[in-house]
């Protein structure tokens, strides 16, 4: 009875969107939509959030941020990239300061796209997520029995390094933003299997 | 009875050997042995006390030769001002000293009543030489190596320190005398000794700051000389004694002649205690090195007003001055607890706060009922108590930070833990829930509301507000972690100075537990004494749950903290929008470059700072004096 | 002695029951209120459950022990509350808890919890004179502070206290971080300064917030009730009921209102407090 999917907290990232997402996800909490209803709660504080719902493409200035918002969050949580921005780069691809999609610095679970994402749709994606939630916590418990509920502090998750903005392109930050997600991805095997596309 | 002449006597031995000594290997023995023996004096006289059964003594009938010494002592101040107001061209401070010595002078020559004690100790004067004796001897241990630190960072002032602890002693001399003496004579010149010293202690960096601020507290507490010599004249001449004991039955049987003397007494009593329109000097005392602001302007001389007060309480209860008395002690209560919220230097926060339980204090001597006095008895022995480890803490502090900005105390628990812990037992005991200072609020509400007193019930109820306000944030400061460097800091307290902090941190921390036993066997006897009939406030049953609250909230803490340290918790980085730079103190700014986190305490210094209410409140309590003095100038005339 | 070890008892169980479903309503009909459907009754529940099976996390080992005295002493508060002992030493205790959470808060340094942290602070002067205010009023009109006492008086005290009760109703908004004065930290989505004073506290920590927050309601509603109960049993059933009323009422105020400044809310609760409460306090003292 008391699953902790019932509770769904959202964290709601915009990176480097051009807002149209954003609208709509704020447009799911209103009474049309009334996402409350499952629970799910729109919180500012990555400490309190379980699901981090990104919009918007991964630039080089937002890049640390969202790795330290991803840190910051308590296991067992997922993470939901909204829009086609946040899941390829979508129409900003090309710039030169886009990395592209959130899945560049973090592993990403549910990808909901759109252009802008409609309402329904991202219910949708939190909800396929609320699933995943609940999956995530037999590993967390798995987790805790191993390692005795000793997380490494990652220190390089931290936004150390000072953002370059003007570096052009930025390959070399991309190519090692792409090693941590790598790495980060190494810990958690088959977390693309709830990737849906919706038409 | 040796001992009182030894008391009083003694110190003002030491004093004037210590301005003679040479070294200050010396000196610091010298005072330690002083302080020591002092100690034990009033230990040993305690003890006789309670062997005794704490019947009153009354001592010295035949003190001819004394009373000249002292008419003598008296001029020689009397000079000493008039000389240093000459020096530092305040003249006409000087007359403030002149006419009252004269005023004394001729009562004293011209006097022909019979012939009195001089001495009296009952248990109120025992309470107030133990406070003096005790805290006055851990400070002036404390003082001895906080000033060779003192004087270490401050190049620029000259050292003097054998000067500063000799006026130490010579004050502590005065206030035993003070609280000793039953005779009007020797009760005004012990009242202006202690003046004189604060004043002398004020100004001892010479800068320009502390002479301006020095004359503000001599010209003030002389006025109160002043007004108290033309009362104890008059009363004399109309009532034929000079007997203390004489003045308060002739205020309590309502005689007319009594009126207008007890009124200026009290009215004297208010600048000493500081209370507005009086409050600036003890701010400005503040420039004083630091065991000076602990010993004269929290621990003991500020309570020599209120010790009068007290003494008055069975003659002012339900007369107009003793509303008048409440009415200033609660309105200073709210409006510097008001104040203090403003400031961030904590000696100043340290002087408003006095200014303000001196306020409550005088508050509940002014209702003079036997449940206020209960609550003013309390509040006067935990206040001595912590305060004096506040301002001693303070003064460690700053030696070592070289600042008393609270602002700079941020995370002090992490670099200055010693020091901390005493600050946190200091605050804690002015008002947090199990210490006393709550317990004596409690008592003071209640008679507020017994008494029908709508305006001090309000004083208190707003007051009580806002005086947890400024300590917890206080407290706040110095348990959040660091947010600066700290590593150059070391902690350079000297044990001289740590050993008399732990004391009074040990002694609070008794005192909270042991204060229903106090209550039974000290304070209701003494009200008993002083009215005549037993005045509990709270009933000995509700006391005992009070100190198993006590020793429920001693023991909460460190009971959750054993049980939280046995869970792991995955630390994680503070939230600051995703751009902690990862050790919780800098965060990247929109240039892309590192910047430091400075956290900061509210204040509102520009809606509630002194600058902006302090001559406000000062009018309406010169106001509410004028209008007291108005109104019994017109009954007695 | 024997009810009032059981009404302990029940209180120390039964609160975080009460309150959870407080809260659960409080949601509900805060939605309906907006035309939305909500949330299920038992979703505060639901939110404290996953907290607790969460990773425990924090900013600084500190908090957690600041926050579980916090509990306690919160609990003890209510213990003694209704167990009929001193209502001023209730309060004191109360505002010692009070005391934690801002040690809990402000421990961490971060600068979200530390405003927030602050402006819980503001909110503490700003509602403590009423309480004290409230304490007083009962010991005028039953003749002492003993919470038995008061509940066992001939007439319930809001007949004598209308002024008091006003004052008390409106510094309870303050209390329960209500809009307007949901200042320090807000139940509803994120405000300006995110999550003020529990920024910090995800996980377990959080969960022990929320828990200590049921228990200080259920709390506060046994003060409103205190207002109403006297010797007569039925006074009870009157009482639940103006408990009912006055929780809908906050219900209400917090729908309809937008949060205030915190300059402006210190100003209107003084007022509030010195003009209801204290010509209340004021008149009663004159015609005693």
């Amino acid at each position: 009875m008391f699953e902790i999917k019932r509770s769904p907290w959202v964290l709601h990232y915009d990176g480097s969107s051009c807002n149209g997402c954003d609208i709509e996800v704020l447009a799911c909490l209103t009474p049309v939509y009334d996402a409350e209803r499952f629970g799910i709660i729109n919180t500012g504080d990555p400490m309190q959030a379980d699901i981090l719902l990104i919009t918007g493409g991964i630039n080089s200035q937002n890049a640390p941020v969202v790795k330290q918002l991803y840190d910051q969050m308590p296991r067992p949580k997922v993470v939901c990239a909204v829009g086609v921005c946040a899941c390829t780069g979508g129409i900003f691809k090309d710039c030169y300061n886009i990395l592209g999609g959130a899945d560049t610095v973090i592993p990403v679970d549910i990808y909901v796209p759109g252009c802008a994402a409609r309402p329904q749709a991202i219910i949708d994606g939190i909800v396929k997520a609320v699933d995943l939630f609940e999956k995530r916590l037999e590993e967390h418990k798995q987790w805790v029995a191993e390692h005795e509920n000793r997380e490494k502090t990652d220190k390089s998750a931290a936004a150390k390094q000072p953002q370059k903005a003007q570096q052009p392109a930025g390959e070399t930050a991309k190519a090692q933003s792409q090693n941590s997600a790598q790495r980060r991805s190494k810990n958690a095997k088959g977390r693309k299997t709830a990737k849906r596309r919706k038409k | 009875m040796i001992v009182v002449p030894f008391l009083i006597c003694f110190p003002f031995a030491v004093a004037a050997v210590l301005m003679f000594a040479k070294g200050v290997k010396a000196q610091g023995r010298l005072a330690y042995i002083g302080a020591a023996f002092i100690a034990a004096a009033v230990v040993a006289l305690g003890y006789g006390r309670i062997i005794g059964g704490f019947e009153p003594i009354r001592l010295y009938y035949d003190t001819k030769i004394a009373d000249h010494v002292i008419f003598a002592a008296e001029i020689v101040i009397m000079l000493i001002v008039t000389y240093l107001c000459f020096k530092y061209e305040k003249k006409w401070v000087c007359l403030l000293s002149v006419i009252p010595t004269a005023v004394i002078g001729i009562t004293e020559f011209t006097f022909t009543g019979p012939e009195i004690n001089h001495i009296y100790i009952d248990r109120l004067s025992m309470l107030m030489c133990l406070i003096i004796g005790i805290i006055g001897g851990l400070i002036i241990v404390y003082a001895v190596g906080y000033m060779s630190g003192y004087h270490m960072h401050h190049k620029e002032v000259k050292n003097r320190s054998n000067y500063f602890i000799a006026l130490l002693f010579l004050f502590m001399g005065a206030m035993f005398g003070f609280v000793l003496s039953s005779n009007l004579i020797w009760l005004f010149f012990f009242w202006e000794c202690t003046s004189v010293c604060s004043f002398l202690l004020i100004g001892y960096t010479r800068t320009q700051e502390a002479v301006e601020n020095s004359f503000r507290a001599l010209w003030m507490n002389l006025l109160g000389g002043l007004v108290l010599s033309l009362g104890i004249a008059y009363f004399a001449f109309h009532a034929n004694t000079l007997s203390l004991d004489d003045f308060i039955k002739a205020g309590a049987e309502g005689n007319p002649y009594a009126i207008l003397p007890i009124a200026a007494m009290a009215f004297a009593a208010l600048t000493k205690s500081a209370q507005l329109p009086f409050s600036t000097w003890l701010l400005g005392a503040m420039v004083a090195p630091t065991p000076s602001s602990a010993l004269l302007h929290s621990a003991t001389m500020v309570k020599a007003g209120v010790y009068v007060l007290f003494r008055l309480a069975p003659a002012m209860s339900g007369t107009t001055t003793g509303d008048m008395i409440a009415l200033i002690g609660g309105f200073t209560f709210l409006v510097t607890s008001i104040m203090a919220i403003a400031q961030s230097d904590g000696k100043r926060v340290l002087a408003l706060s006095t200014v303000s339980n001196l306020g409550l204090m005088v508050a509940c001597a002014g209702i003079g009922t036997p449940e206020t006095i209960w609550a003013g008895v309390f509040l006067m022995i935990f206040h001595a108590v912590s305060k004096s480890l506040l301002f001693l803490d303070v003064g460690a502090t700053e030696n070592t930070l070289h600042s008393r900005d609270i602002e700079d105390m941020h995370g002090m628990l992490y670099f200055l833990p010693r020091l901390t812990v005493f600050m946190f037992i200091g605050i804690a005991g002015m008002f947090l829930a199990p210490f006393g200072m709550l317990i004596s609020k409690w008592a003071a509400l209640r008679a507020a509301v017994d008494g029908n007193n709508i305006a001090l019930l309000l004083f208190i109820v707003f007051g009580s507000a806002t005086t947890s306000f400024y300590w917890s944030k206080w407290m706040g400061k110095l348990i959040s972690h660091p947010h600066a460097e700290h590593s150059h800091i070391k902690d350079i307290t000297r044990l001289s100075e740590t050993v008399p902090m732990w004391i009074q941190a040990v002694l609070m921390v008794v005192l909270c537990v042991a204060f229903p036993f106090l209550s039974r066997v000290f304070v209701d006897p003494l009200l008993r004494e002083m009215f005549g009939t037993g005045g509990q406030v709270l009933s000995q049953g509700l006391l005992y749950m009070l100190v198993v609250v006590i020793c429920f909230v001693f023991a909460v803490p460190p009971i959750t903290y054993y049980f939280s340290s046995k869970i792991h918790s995955n630390i994680k980085l503070a939230y600051m929008g995703g751009i902690n730079t990862g050790d919780n103190t800098s965060f990247v700014d929109s240039f892309g470059d590192e910047k430091r986190l400075w956290l900061s305490n509210y204040y509102f210094a520009g809606r509630v700072g002194i600058r902006k209410i302090m001559v406000p409140c000062q009018l309406f309590a010169t106001a509410v004096i004028i209008i007291m003095f108005c109104i019994i100038l017109g009954v007695t005339l | 002695m024997r009810n009032s070890i059981i009404s302990v008892i029940a209180y120390i169980l039964l609160a975080p029951i009460a309150g959870g479903l407080l809260e659960g309503i409080d949601r509900k009909i805060s939605a309906r209120m907006q035309r939305r459907v909500g949330p299920p009754l038992l979703q505060p529940f639901y939110d404290v459950a996953k907290l607790f099976k969460k990773q425990v996390i924090s900013v600084t080992n500190a908090q957690t022990f600041l926050l579980l005295s916090y509990l306690v002493f919160m609990v003890l508060t209510g213990s003694m509350f209704f167990a009929g002992s001193d209502i001023l030493l209730c309060m004191f205790v109360l505002s010692t808890a009070a005391m934690f959470l801002y040690f809990a808060s402000t421990v961490t340094s971060s600068p979200y919890s530390t405003i927030g942290a602050s402006r819980e602070l503001i909110q503490m002067i700003a509602y403590e004179p009423a309480v004290l205010m409230a304490c007083v009023g009962f010991y005028l009109v039953d003749g002492s502070f003993e919470i038995h006492e008061i509940a066992s008086s001939p007439v319930s005290s809001i007949f004598n206290l209308p002024g008091v009760f006003a004052a008390f109703v409106f510094i309870i908004t303050i209390k329960m971080r209500k809009s307007p004065f949901d200042i320090s930290t807000s139940h509803h989505a994120h405000q300006e300064i995110v999550k003020g004073i529990t920024s910090e506290m995800g996980a377990r920590n959080l969960a022990l917030f929320t828990v200590t927050e049921w228990y200080e309601n259920v709390f506060l509603m046994g003060v409103i009730g205190l207002f109403v109960v006297n010797k007569n049993p039925y006074s009870y059933i009157s009482a639940l009921f103006v408990v009912v009323i006055v929780y809908f009422l906050e219900i209400l105020i917090d729908n309809t209102s937008a949060r205030m400044k915190q300059r402006e809310m210190l100003k209107l609760s003084w007022a509030v407090t010195l003009v209801l409460a204290g010509s209340n306090i004021w008149i009663l003292m004159l015609i005693k």
